[in-house]
Protein backbone atom coordinates (compact mmCIF):
# COMPACT_ATOMS: atom_id res chain seq x y z
CA UNK A 1 0.00 0.00 0.00
CA UNK A 2 1.24 3.42 -0.92
CA UNK A 3 1.85 6.06 1.78
CA UNK A 4 2.73 9.43 0.37
CA UNK A 5 4.59 11.69 2.76
CA UNK A 6 7.06 14.52 3.10
CA UNK A 7 10.64 14.17 4.26
CA UNK A 8 12.10 17.33 5.75
CA UNK A 9 15.85 17.76 5.88
CA UNK A 10 16.67 19.93 8.90
CA UNK A 11 20.27 20.23 7.68
CA UNK A 12 19.36 22.47 4.81
CA UNK A 13 16.17 24.23 5.88
CA UNK A 14 17.05 27.91 6.14
CA UNK A 15 13.70 29.05 7.48
CA UNK A 16 12.82 31.22 4.49
CA UNK A 17 9.10 30.32 4.67
CA UNK A 18 8.84 29.88 0.90
CA UNK A 19 7.00 26.61 1.60
CA UNK A 20 4.55 28.50 3.82
CA UNK A 21 3.70 31.12 1.22
CA UNK A 22 3.59 28.74 -1.74
CA UNK A 23 1.33 26.39 0.23
CA UNK A 24 -0.98 29.25 1.08
CA UNK A 25 -0.96 30.54 -2.49
CA UNK A 26 -1.76 27.16 -4.05
CA UNK A 27 -4.37 26.09 -1.53
CA UNK A 28 -6.13 29.42 -1.16
CA UNK A 29 -6.70 29.54 -4.94
CA UNK A 30 -7.99 25.99 -5.24
CA UNK A 31 -11.42 24.43 -5.61
CA UNK A 32 -11.79 24.03 -1.86
CA UNK A 33 -12.21 27.75 -1.22
CA UNK A 34 -9.92 30.33 0.32
CA UNK A 35 -7.86 29.86 3.46
CA UNK A 36 -9.23 32.89 5.19
CA UNK A 37 -7.21 35.67 6.77
CA UNK A 38 -8.36 38.25 9.28
CA UNK A 39 -6.77 41.72 9.47
CA UNK A 40 -4.12 40.68 6.91
CA UNK A 41 -2.82 44.25 6.50
CA UNK A 42 -3.74 45.56 9.92
CA UNK A 43 -2.79 45.13 13.54
CA UNK A 44 -3.02 41.56 14.85
CA UNK A 45 -3.23 39.66 11.57
CA UNK A 46 -4.23 36.02 11.81
CA UNK A 47 -5.27 33.36 9.38
CA UNK A 48 -5.41 29.73 8.35
CA UNK A 49 -2.25 27.95 7.28
CA UNK A 50 -1.52 24.32 6.45
CA UNK A 51 2.17 24.69 7.04
CA UNK A 52 4.22 26.87 9.35
CA UNK A 53 7.96 27.21 9.88
CA UNK A 54 9.07 27.55 13.49
CA UNK A 55 12.51 28.36 14.80
CA UNK A 56 14.23 26.85 17.81
CA UNK A 57 17.54 27.70 19.40
CA UNK A 58 19.46 24.78 20.84
CA UNK A 59 22.16 25.21 23.48
CA UNK A 60 23.42 28.30 25.29
CA UNK A 61 25.25 31.24 23.77
CA UNK A 62 27.82 31.14 22.22
CA UNK A 63 27.41 27.42 21.57
CA UNK A 64 24.02 27.61 19.93
CA UNK A 65 22.45 26.14 16.87
CA UNK A 66 19.42 27.54 15.11
CA UNK A 67 16.93 24.96 13.90
CA UNK A 68 14.26 25.95 11.44
CA UNK A 69 11.45 23.51 11.81
CA UNK A 70 8.62 23.31 9.24
CA UNK A 71 5.48 21.65 10.59
CA UNK A 72 2.39 20.53 8.71
CA UNK A 73 0.04 17.54 8.94
CA UNK A 74 2.17 14.41 9.30
CA UNK A 75 -0.39 12.11 7.62
CA UNK A 76 -0.10 9.54 10.41
CA UNK A 77 -0.33 5.86 9.58
CA UNK A 78 -2.66 5.54 12.58
CA UNK A 79 -4.29 8.99 12.61
CA UNK A 80 -6.01 9.67 15.97
CA UNK A 81 -7.99 12.52 14.38
CA UNK A 82 -9.93 10.22 12.02
CA UNK A 83 -11.89 7.83 14.31
CA UNK A 84 -13.06 10.66 16.60
CA UNK A 85 -14.76 12.60 13.79
CA UNK A 86 -18.52 12.29 14.37
CA UNK A 87 -19.47 12.95 10.73
CA UNK A 88 -16.89 10.98 8.79
CA UNK A 89 -15.57 14.23 7.29
CA UNK A 90 -12.06 13.29 8.40
CA UNK A 91 -10.72 10.30 6.56
CA UNK A 92 -7.55 8.58 5.46
CA UNK A 93 -7.37 7.58 1.81
CA UNK A 94 -6.81 3.88 1.23
CA UNK A 95 -5.01 4.42 -2.04
CA UNK A 96 -2.20 6.74 -0.94
CA UNK A 97 -2.58 7.27 2.81
CA UNK A 98 -3.34 11.00 2.61
CA UNK A 99 -5.45 12.23 5.54
CA UNK A 100 -8.12 14.62 4.30
CA UNK A 101 -11.13 16.60 5.52
CA UNK A 102 -14.31 16.70 3.45
CA UNK A 103 -15.19 20.39 3.85
CA UNK A 104 -18.79 19.67 2.80
CA UNK A 105 -19.33 17.21 5.66
CA UNK A 106 -17.38 18.96 8.43
CA UNK A 107 -19.60 20.50 11.11
CA UNK A 108 -16.76 22.45 12.69
CA UNK A 109 -16.92 20.81 16.13
CA UNK A 110 -13.09 20.96 16.40
CA UNK A 111 -12.98 17.57 18.12
CA UNK A 112 -10.42 16.23 15.61
CA UNK A 113 -8.04 19.05 16.49
CA UNK A 114 -8.24 18.02 20.15
CA UNK A 115 -7.27 14.51 19.11
CA UNK A 116 -4.17 15.59 17.14
CA UNK A 117 -1.09 15.83 19.38
CA UNK A 118 0.80 17.90 16.79
CA UNK A 119 -1.63 20.79 16.38
CA UNK A 120 -1.62 20.15 12.65
CA UNK A 121 -5.25 21.11 12.05
CA UNK A 122 -6.52 24.65 11.87
CA UNK A 123 -10.11 25.83 12.06
CA UNK A 124 -11.07 28.26 9.30
CA UNK A 125 -12.88 31.14 11.00
CA UNK A 126 -14.63 32.15 7.79
CA UNK A 127 -15.68 28.81 6.29
CA UNK A 128 -16.27 27.39 9.80
CA UNK A 129 -14.71 24.03 8.96
CA UNK A 130 -11.52 22.29 9.99
CA UNK A 131 -8.65 22.47 7.51
CA UNK A 132 -5.32 20.78 7.12
CA UNK A 133 -2.52 19.91 4.71
CA UNK A 134 -3.79 17.90 1.74
CA UNK A 135 -0.32 17.08 0.38
CA UNK A 136 -1.65 19.13 -2.57
CA UNK A 137 -3.86 16.22 -3.58
CA UNK A 138 -5.33 18.44 -6.32
CA UNK A 139 -1.89 18.93 -7.81
CA UNK A 140 0.04 15.67 -7.45
CA UNK A 141 -2.41 13.76 -9.67
CA UNK A 142 -3.07 16.57 -12.16
CA UNK A 143 -2.40 15.04 -15.59
CA UNK A 144 -2.33 18.48 -17.23
CA UNK A 145 0.82 19.40 -15.32
CA UNK A 146 4.25 18.23 -16.50
CA UNK A 147 5.32 15.22 -14.48
CA UNK A 148 8.09 17.10 -12.65
CA UNK A 149 5.50 19.55 -11.29
CA UNK A 150 3.20 16.87 -9.87
CA UNK A 151 4.50 17.52 -6.37
CA UNK A 152 3.16 19.49 -3.41
CA UNK A 153 3.58 23.24 -3.81
CA UNK A 154 5.87 23.47 -0.77
CA UNK A 155 8.26 20.88 -2.22
CA UNK A 156 8.52 22.75 -5.52
CA UNK A 157 9.06 26.07 -3.76
CA UNK A 158 11.83 25.02 -1.39
CA UNK A 159 15.04 26.71 -2.61
CA UNK A 160 17.34 24.36 -0.70
CA UNK A 161 15.51 21.08 -1.43
CA UNK A 162 14.86 20.64 2.26
CA UNK A 163 11.46 19.15 1.41
CA UNK A 164 11.24 15.83 -0.36
CA UNK A 165 8.09 14.03 -1.39
CA UNK A 166 7.53 10.35 -2.02
CA UNK A 167 6.14 6.99 -0.98
CA UNK A 168 7.53 5.97 2.40
CA UNK A 169 6.21 2.43 2.00
CA UNK A 170 8.27 1.80 -1.12
CA UNK A 171 11.71 0.76 0.20
CA UNK A 172 13.39 1.89 -3.02
CA UNK A 173 11.95 5.40 -3.14
CA UNK A 174 14.30 8.34 -2.59
CA UNK A 175 12.59 9.28 0.63
CA UNK A 176 12.73 5.75 2.05
CA UNK A 177 16.42 5.45 1.20
CA UNK A 178 17.20 8.76 2.86
CA UNK A 179 15.19 7.89 5.95
CA UNK A 180 17.07 4.60 6.15
CA UNK A 181 20.54 5.92 5.48
CA UNK A 182 20.42 9.18 7.38
CA UNK A 183 18.34 8.25 10.40
CA UNK A 184 15.04 9.85 9.45
CA UNK A 185 12.80 10.16 12.51
CA UNK A 186 9.17 10.79 13.44
CA UNK A 187 7.79 13.45 15.80
CA UNK A 188 6.44 12.46 19.24
CA UNK A 189 6.80 8.70 18.68
CA UNK A 190 5.53 8.16 22.24
CA UNK A 191 1.87 8.49 21.18
CA UNK A 192 1.91 5.62 18.70
CA UNK A 193 0.49 7.67 15.86
CA UNK A 194 3.23 6.57 13.43
CA UNK A 195 3.53 9.79 11.45
CA UNK A 196 4.32 9.26 7.77
CA UNK A 197 6.23 12.51 7.44
CA UNK A 198 9.80 12.11 8.60
CA UNK A 199 12.57 14.53 9.49
CA UNK A 200 16.25 14.10 8.70
CA UNK A 201 18.36 15.02 11.73
CA UNK A 202 21.03 17.69 11.54
CA UNK A 203 24.55 16.37 11.39
CA UNK A 204 27.77 18.28 11.75
CA UNK A 205 30.69 17.65 9.41
CA UNK A 206 33.92 17.28 11.41
CA UNK A 207 37.46 17.15 10.01
CA UNK A 208 40.85 17.63 11.60
CA UNK A 209 43.60 19.91 10.19
CA UNK A 210 47.16 19.10 11.17
CA UNK A 211 49.81 21.81 11.61
CA UNK A 212 51.79 20.79 8.50
CA UNK A 213 48.66 21.02 6.38
CA UNK A 214 48.47 24.77 7.04
CA UNK A 215 51.82 25.22 5.25
CA UNK A 216 51.87 23.91 1.69
CA UNK A 217 54.91 21.66 1.61
CA UNK A 218 54.68 21.54 -2.17
CA UNK A 219 54.42 25.32 -2.61
CA UNK A 220 55.77 25.86 -6.16
CA UNK A 221 57.15 29.30 -5.32
CA UNK A 222 59.25 27.89 -2.53
CA UNK A 223 60.38 24.94 -4.61
CA UNK A 224 61.74 27.03 -7.48
CA UNK A 225 63.31 29.54 -5.12
CA UNK A 226 61.30 32.31 -6.70
CA UNK A 227 60.09 34.85 -4.22
CA UNK A 228 56.93 36.88 -4.57
CA UNK A 229 57.21 40.43 -5.91
CA UNK A 230 58.11 43.14 -3.43
CA UNK A 231 55.47 45.75 -2.64
CA UNK A 232 55.30 48.39 -5.43
CA UNK A 233 56.92 51.20 -3.40
CA UNK A 234 59.93 49.06 -2.56
CA UNK A 235 60.63 47.91 -6.10
CA UNK A 236 63.65 49.25 -7.98
CA UNK A 237 63.49 49.94 -11.72
CA UNK A 238 65.54 46.76 -12.28
CA UNK A 239 62.89 44.72 -10.53
CA UNK A 240 60.26 46.21 -12.80
CA UNK A 241 62.27 45.48 -15.97
CA UNK A 242 63.09 41.90 -15.00
CA UNK A 243 59.51 41.20 -14.09
CA UNK A 244 58.63 41.74 -17.76
CA UNK B 1 -7.46 23.78 26.79
CA UNK B 2 -9.57 26.83 26.18
CA UNK B 3 -12.85 26.55 28.14
CA UNK B 4 -15.77 26.76 25.68
CA UNK B 5 -18.93 28.01 27.34
CA UNK B 6 -21.20 26.14 24.93
CA UNK B 7 -19.70 22.84 26.10
CA UNK B 8 -19.67 23.95 29.76
CA UNK B 9 -23.41 24.66 29.59
CA UNK B 10 -24.10 21.51 27.56
CA UNK B 11 -22.46 19.18 30.05
CA UNK B 12 -23.72 20.87 33.23
CA UNK B 13 -27.32 21.29 32.00
CA UNK B 14 -27.72 17.75 30.71
CA UNK B 15 -26.10 16.55 33.93
CA UNK B 16 -28.85 18.25 35.96
CA UNK B 17 -31.53 16.89 33.61
CA UNK B 18 -30.17 13.35 33.82
CA UNK B 19 -29.74 13.55 37.59
CA UNK B 20 -33.25 14.93 38.11
CA UNK B 21 -34.77 12.18 35.98
CA UNK B 22 -32.83 9.52 37.88
CA UNK B 23 -34.01 11.07 41.16
CA UNK B 24 -37.66 10.96 40.07
CA UNK B 25 -37.37 7.39 38.85
CA UNK B 26 -35.57 6.30 42.02
CA UNK B 27 -38.44 7.85 43.98
CA UNK B 28 -40.95 5.94 41.90
CA UNK B 29 -39.13 2.63 42.41
CA UNK B 30 -38.99 3.22 46.17
CA UNK B 31 -42.69 4.08 46.15
CA UNK B 32 -43.49 0.95 44.14
CA UNK B 33 -41.63 -1.11 46.71
CA UNK B 34 -43.69 0.62 49.38
CA UNK B 35 -40.59 2.15 50.95
CA UNK B 36 -41.82 5.68 50.31
CA UNK B 37 -45.30 7.20 50.11
CA UNK B 38 -46.60 7.23 46.52
CA UNK B 39 -46.57 10.66 44.87
CA UNK B 40 -49.20 12.05 42.63
CA UNK B 41 -48.55 11.22 38.98
CA UNK B 42 -49.62 14.55 37.55
CA UNK B 43 -48.12 17.17 39.76
CA UNK B 44 -45.00 15.37 40.89
CA UNK B 45 -43.64 12.97 38.26
CA UNK B 46 -45.07 14.67 35.17
CA UNK B 47 -43.99 18.20 36.16
CA UNK B 48 -40.66 16.92 37.49
CA UNK B 49 -39.78 15.04 34.33
CA UNK B 50 -40.87 17.98 32.17
CA UNK B 51 -38.36 20.00 34.20
CA UNK B 52 -35.69 17.35 33.49
CA UNK B 53 -36.71 17.44 29.81
CA UNK B 54 -36.14 21.21 29.70
CA UNK B 55 -32.70 20.90 31.25
CA UNK B 56 -31.74 18.26 28.66
CA UNK B 57 -33.19 20.36 25.84
CA UNK B 58 -31.35 23.45 27.08
CA UNK B 59 -28.12 21.44 27.04
CA UNK B 60 -28.78 20.29 23.50
CA UNK B 61 -29.49 23.89 22.50
CA UNK B 62 -26.24 25.07 24.10
CA UNK B 63 -24.29 22.45 22.14
CA UNK B 64 -25.42 24.02 18.84
CA UNK B 65 -23.28 27.07 19.62
CA UNK B 66 -20.21 24.88 19.68
CA UNK B 67 -20.58 23.94 16.03
CA UNK B 68 -19.15 25.96 13.17
CA UNK B 69 -21.83 24.56 10.84
CA UNK B 70 -24.87 23.71 13.02
CA UNK B 71 -27.11 23.04 10.01
CA UNK B 72 -24.98 20.00 9.22
CA UNK B 73 -25.21 18.79 12.82
CA UNK B 74 -27.34 15.78 11.84
CA UNK B 75 -24.32 14.30 10.08
CA UNK B 76 -22.74 13.82 13.50
CA UNK B 77 -24.92 10.74 14.03
CA UNK B 78 -23.16 8.75 11.32
CA UNK B 79 -19.88 7.63 12.93
CA UNK B 80 -21.21 5.88 16.03
CA UNK B 81 -18.94 2.92 15.30
CA UNK B 82 -15.78 4.84 16.16
CA UNK B 83 -16.62 8.22 17.67
CA UNK B 84 -17.83 8.80 21.23
CA UNK B 85 -18.96 12.25 20.17
CA UNK B 86 -21.18 10.70 17.51
CA UNK B 87 -22.59 8.28 20.11
CA UNK B 88 -23.31 11.22 22.42
CA UNK B 89 -25.08 13.05 19.59
CA UNK B 90 -27.33 9.98 19.10
CA UNK B 91 -28.00 9.17 22.74
CA UNK B 92 -28.80 12.74 23.84
CA UNK B 93 -31.98 13.12 21.71
CA UNK B 94 -32.90 9.51 22.55
CA UNK B 95 -32.70 10.29 26.27
CA UNK B 96 -34.62 13.50 25.68
CA UNK B 97 -37.43 11.58 23.95
CA UNK B 98 -37.51 8.86 26.61
CA UNK B 99 -37.70 11.41 29.44
CA UNK B 100 -40.47 13.10 27.43
CA UNK B 101 -42.25 9.74 27.12
CA UNK B 102 -41.86 9.18 30.85
CA UNK B 103 -43.43 12.58 31.47
CA UNK B 104 -46.27 11.71 29.07
CA UNK B 105 -46.90 8.38 30.86
CA UNK B 106 -47.41 10.26 34.10
CA UNK B 107 -49.27 13.21 32.61
CA UNK B 108 -51.81 11.00 30.85
CA UNK B 109 -51.90 8.66 33.86
CA UNK B 110 -50.85 5.58 31.92
CA UNK B 111 -50.17 3.96 35.22
CA UNK B 112 -52.50 0.98 35.13
CA UNK B 113 -50.28 -1.98 36.04
CA UNK B 114 -49.63 -4.57 33.31
CA UNK B 115 -49.09 -7.15 35.98
CA UNK B 116 -48.04 -7.36 39.60
CA UNK B 117 -44.63 -8.79 40.31
CA UNK B 118 -44.52 -11.21 43.26
CA UNK B 119 -48.05 -10.01 44.03
CA UNK B 120 -46.70 -6.83 45.64
CA UNK B 121 -44.89 -4.76 42.98
CA UNK B 122 -47.21 -3.34 40.30
CA UNK B 123 -45.42 -2.92 36.94
CA UNK B 124 -46.97 -0.13 34.87
CA UNK B 125 -46.00 1.58 31.56
CA UNK B 126 -44.30 4.51 33.30
CA UNK B 127 -42.03 2.07 35.13
CA UNK B 128 -41.03 0.31 31.92
CA UNK B 129 -40.39 3.57 30.01
CA UNK B 130 -38.51 4.85 33.03
CA UNK B 131 -36.29 1.76 33.08
CA UNK B 132 -35.37 2.25 29.40
CA UNK B 133 -34.81 5.96 30.03
CA UNK B 134 -32.53 5.11 32.97
CA UNK B 135 -30.37 2.92 30.75
CA UNK B 136 -30.28 5.70 28.17
CA UNK B 137 -29.37 8.25 30.85
CA UNK B 138 -26.41 6.19 32.00
CA UNK B 139 -25.37 5.59 28.39
CA UNK B 140 -25.41 9.37 27.93
CA UNK B 141 -23.23 9.85 31.01
CA UNK B 142 -20.81 7.27 29.60
CA UNK B 143 -20.71 8.93 26.16
CA UNK B 144 -20.26 12.44 27.57
CA UNK B 145 -17.48 11.19 29.83
CA UNK B 146 -15.78 9.21 27.08
CA UNK B 147 -15.71 12.22 24.73
CA UNK B 148 -13.09 13.57 27.17
CA UNK B 149 -11.76 10.36 28.73
CA UNK B 150 -11.10 8.85 25.30
CA UNK B 151 -8.46 11.38 24.22
CA UNK B 152 -5.20 9.84 25.33
CA UNK B 153 -3.08 12.91 24.60
CA UNK B 154 -5.10 14.93 27.11
CA UNK B 155 -3.84 13.05 30.12
CA UNK B 156 -5.81 15.06 32.68
CA UNK B 157 -8.98 13.65 31.12
CA UNK B 158 -7.72 10.21 30.13
CA UNK B 159 -8.94 8.43 33.26
CA UNK B 160 -12.11 6.63 34.46
CA UNK B 161 -12.35 9.41 37.08
CA UNK B 162 -13.61 11.69 34.30
CA UNK B 163 -16.64 9.47 33.66
CA UNK B 164 -17.27 9.00 37.38
CA UNK B 165 -17.05 12.74 37.82
CA UNK B 166 -19.70 13.36 35.15
CA UNK B 167 -22.03 10.71 36.62
CA UNK B 168 -21.63 11.86 40.22
CA UNK B 169 -21.82 15.60 39.61
CA UNK B 170 -24.83 15.16 37.31
CA UNK B 171 -26.46 12.93 39.92
CA UNK B 172 -25.63 15.26 42.82
CA UNK B 173 -27.05 18.35 41.11
CA UNK B 174 -30.13 16.40 39.93
CA UNK B 175 -30.91 15.03 43.39
CA UNK B 176 -30.39 18.48 44.94
CA UNK B 177 -32.87 19.86 42.43
CA UNK B 178 -35.25 16.97 43.18
CA UNK B 179 -35.05 17.83 46.89
CA UNK B 180 -35.80 21.49 46.16
CA UNK B 181 -38.61 20.51 43.78
CA UNK B 182 -40.27 18.12 46.23
CA UNK B 183 -39.94 20.68 49.01
CA UNK B 184 -41.52 23.32 46.79
CA UNK B 185 -44.48 20.99 46.15
CA UNK B 186 -44.64 20.32 49.87
CA UNK B 187 -44.32 16.55 49.59
CA UNK B 188 -43.15 14.38 52.46
CA UNK B 189 -40.22 12.78 50.59
CA UNK B 190 -37.89 15.82 50.76
CA UNK B 191 -35.57 14.15 53.22
CA UNK B 192 -35.21 11.10 50.94
CA UNK B 193 -33.89 13.25 48.08
CA UNK B 194 -31.93 15.47 50.45
CA UNK B 195 -30.07 12.51 51.92
CA UNK B 196 -29.31 11.13 48.45
CA UNK B 197 -28.09 14.59 47.39
CA UNK B 198 -25.77 14.78 50.42
CA UNK B 199 -24.47 11.25 49.75
CA UNK B 200 -23.84 11.84 46.02
CA UNK B 201 -22.27 15.26 46.61
CA UNK B 202 -19.94 13.76 49.22
CA UNK B 203 -18.84 10.90 46.93
CA UNK B 204 -18.44 13.37 44.06
CA UNK B 205 -16.24 15.50 46.32
CA UNK B 206 -13.93 12.57 47.00
CA UNK B 207 -13.75 11.63 43.30
CA UNK B 208 -13.08 15.25 42.25
CA UNK B 209 -10.39 15.61 44.89
CA UNK B 210 -8.71 12.41 43.72
CA UNK B 211 -8.76 13.59 40.11
CA UNK B 212 -7.27 16.95 41.21
CA UNK B 213 -4.50 15.12 43.07
CA UNK B 214 -3.93 12.77 40.13
CA UNK B 215 -3.75 15.65 37.66
CA UNK B 216 -1.35 17.66 39.79
CA UNK B 217 1.15 14.80 39.53
CA UNK B 218 0.89 14.18 35.80
CA UNK B 219 4.04 14.13 33.75
CA UNK B 220 3.69 14.27 29.99
CA UNK B 221 5.75 11.79 27.97
CA UNK B 222 6.11 14.54 25.37
CA UNK B 223 8.82 17.14 25.71
CA UNK B 224 10.23 19.74 23.36
CA UNK B 225 12.92 17.14 22.63
CA UNK B 226 10.45 14.54 21.36
CA UNK B 227 8.33 17.24 19.72
CA UNK B 228 11.07 18.40 17.35
CA UNK B 229 13.34 15.38 17.67
CA UNK B 230 16.47 17.14 18.89
CA UNK B 231 18.43 15.51 21.67
CA UNK B 232 19.61 18.47 23.73
CA UNK B 233 18.53 19.53 27.18
CA UNK B 234 18.38 23.23 26.32
CA UNK B 235 15.96 24.16 23.55
CA UNK B 236 14.28 27.55 23.32
CA UNK B 237 11.62 28.48 20.82
CA UNK B 238 12.29 31.65 18.85
CA UNK B 239 9.37 31.79 16.39
CA UNK B 240 6.15 29.84 16.02
CA UNK B 241 5.14 30.70 12.48
CA UNK B 242 2.64 33.41 13.44
CA UNK B 243 3.10 36.74 15.20
CA UNK B 244 -0.42 37.41 16.42
CA UNK B 245 -1.75 34.01 17.34
CA UNK B 246 -3.38 31.25 15.39
CA UNK B 247 -6.01 28.59 15.92
CA UNK B 248 -3.34 26.69 17.83
CA UNK B 249 -2.89 29.45 20.39
CA UNK B 250 -6.61 30.20 20.69
CA UNK B 251 -8.01 26.69 21.07
CA UNK B 252 -5.43 24.92 23.19
CA UNK B 253 -4.33 27.56 25.71
CA UNK B 254 -6.52 28.93 28.49
CA UNK B 255 -4.52 32.20 28.73
CA UNK B 256 -5.36 32.47 32.43
CA UNK B 257 -3.10 33.48 35.27
CA UNK B 258 -2.22 30.93 37.95
CA UNK B 259 -3.94 33.13 40.50
CA UNK B 260 -7.24 33.08 38.64
CA UNK B 261 -7.05 29.31 38.21
CA UNK B 262 -6.44 28.93 41.93
CA UNK B 263 -9.38 31.22 42.72
CA UNK B 264 -11.71 29.28 40.42
CA UNK B 265 -10.57 25.98 41.91
CA UNK B 266 -11.19 27.18 45.46
CA UNK B 267 -14.52 28.67 44.39
CA UNK B 268 -15.86 25.51 42.75
CA UNK B 269 -14.60 23.26 45.54
CA UNK B 270 -16.51 25.50 47.95
CA UNK B 271 -19.67 26.07 45.88
CA UNK B 272 -20.24 22.55 44.54
CA UNK B 273 -19.57 20.53 47.67
CA UNK B 274 -19.62 21.95 51.25
CA UNK B 275 -22.02 24.86 50.64
CA UNK B 276 -24.95 22.83 49.21
CA UNK B 277 -24.38 20.07 51.79
CA UNK B 278 -24.54 22.59 54.65
CA UNK B 279 -27.62 24.26 53.18
CA UNK B 280 -29.36 20.90 52.75
CA UNK B 281 -28.55 19.92 56.33
CA UNK B 282 -29.88 23.30 57.52
CA UNK B 283 -33.01 22.78 55.42
CA UNK B 284 -33.52 19.31 56.92
CA UNK B 285 -33.45 20.87 60.38
CA UNK B 286 -36.63 22.63 59.39
CA UNK B 287 -36.18 26.38 58.95
CA UNK B 288 -36.95 27.98 55.53
CA UNK B 289 -36.44 24.58 54.00
CA UNK B 290 -37.85 25.38 50.53
CA UNK B 291 -35.77 28.50 49.96
CA UNK B 292 -32.67 26.87 51.39
CA UNK B 293 -32.99 23.86 49.10
CA UNK B 294 -33.60 26.03 46.04
CA UNK B 295 -30.55 28.15 46.87
CA UNK B 296 -28.54 24.95 47.49
CA UNK B 297 -29.32 23.88 43.92
CA UNK B 298 -28.61 27.30 42.37
CA UNK B 299 -25.31 27.64 44.25
CA UNK B 300 -24.30 24.10 43.29
CA UNK B 301 -25.13 24.74 39.63
CA UNK B 302 -23.06 27.93 39.57
CA UNK B 303 -20.27 25.98 41.19
CA UNK B 304 -20.56 23.35 38.47
CA UNK B 305 -20.01 26.00 35.79
CA UNK B 306 -16.75 26.92 37.55
CA UNK B 307 -15.94 23.21 37.93
CA UNK B 308 -16.37 22.53 34.21
CA UNK B 309 -14.42 25.67 33.33
CA UNK B 310 -11.59 24.45 35.53
CA UNK B 311 -11.87 20.97 34.03
CA UNK B 312 -10.96 22.45 30.64
CA UNK B 313 -8.05 24.51 31.95
CA UNK B 314 -6.67 21.43 33.73
CA UNK B 315 -6.00 19.64 30.46
CA UNK B 316 -2.71 20.48 28.83
CA UNK B 317 -2.45 19.59 25.15
CA UNK B 318 0.88 18.27 23.79
CA UNK B 319 0.61 20.58 20.78
CA UNK B 320 1.27 23.48 23.18
CA UNK B 321 4.94 22.46 23.13
CA UNK B 322 5.14 23.89 19.61
CA UNK B 323 3.65 27.24 20.64
CA UNK B 324 5.69 28.44 23.61
CA UNK B 325 7.06 31.73 22.24
CA UNK B 326 5.59 34.16 19.73
CA UNK B 327 8.93 35.40 18.42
Amino acid sequence: MKQLALLIDLNVCVGCSACVTSCKEWNTSGWAGPMSDFNPYDANPTGTFFNRVQTFEVGTFPNTETIHFPKSCLHCEDPPCVPVCPTGASYKREADGIVLVDYDKCIGCKYCSWACPYGAREFDQYQKVMKKCTLCVDRIYDQTLPETERKPACVLACPTSARLFGDVHDPDSDVSQLIRERGGYQLMPEWGTHPSNHYLPRHKVHFTIHEDELQRSDNPLKKEGVLPDLPKDQQTSEDIFTSW
Amino acid sequence: MHPAFSVIFLSTLIGVGQGLFLALYTGQIYAMMHLLPTQESHSFYAVGSVLAFFFLAAGLFASIFHLGRPMRGWRAMSQWRTSWLSREVIILPVTLCLVGAYAACHYFSWTTPFFTLAETYPIDPSLVVGAVATISTFALFLCTGMVYAGLKFLQAWYTPLTILNYVLLGGASGFTLAAAFSAYLGTEIVSFYALWAILLTSIAFMIRLSSLIRNSQLKSPSTLQTAIGVRHSIIAQKTQGAMCGSFNTREFFHHQSDERLKTVKTLFLFLVFPTPISLIILALSGIFSVNLLISAFIIQYFGLIFERWYFFTEASHPQNLYYQTVG
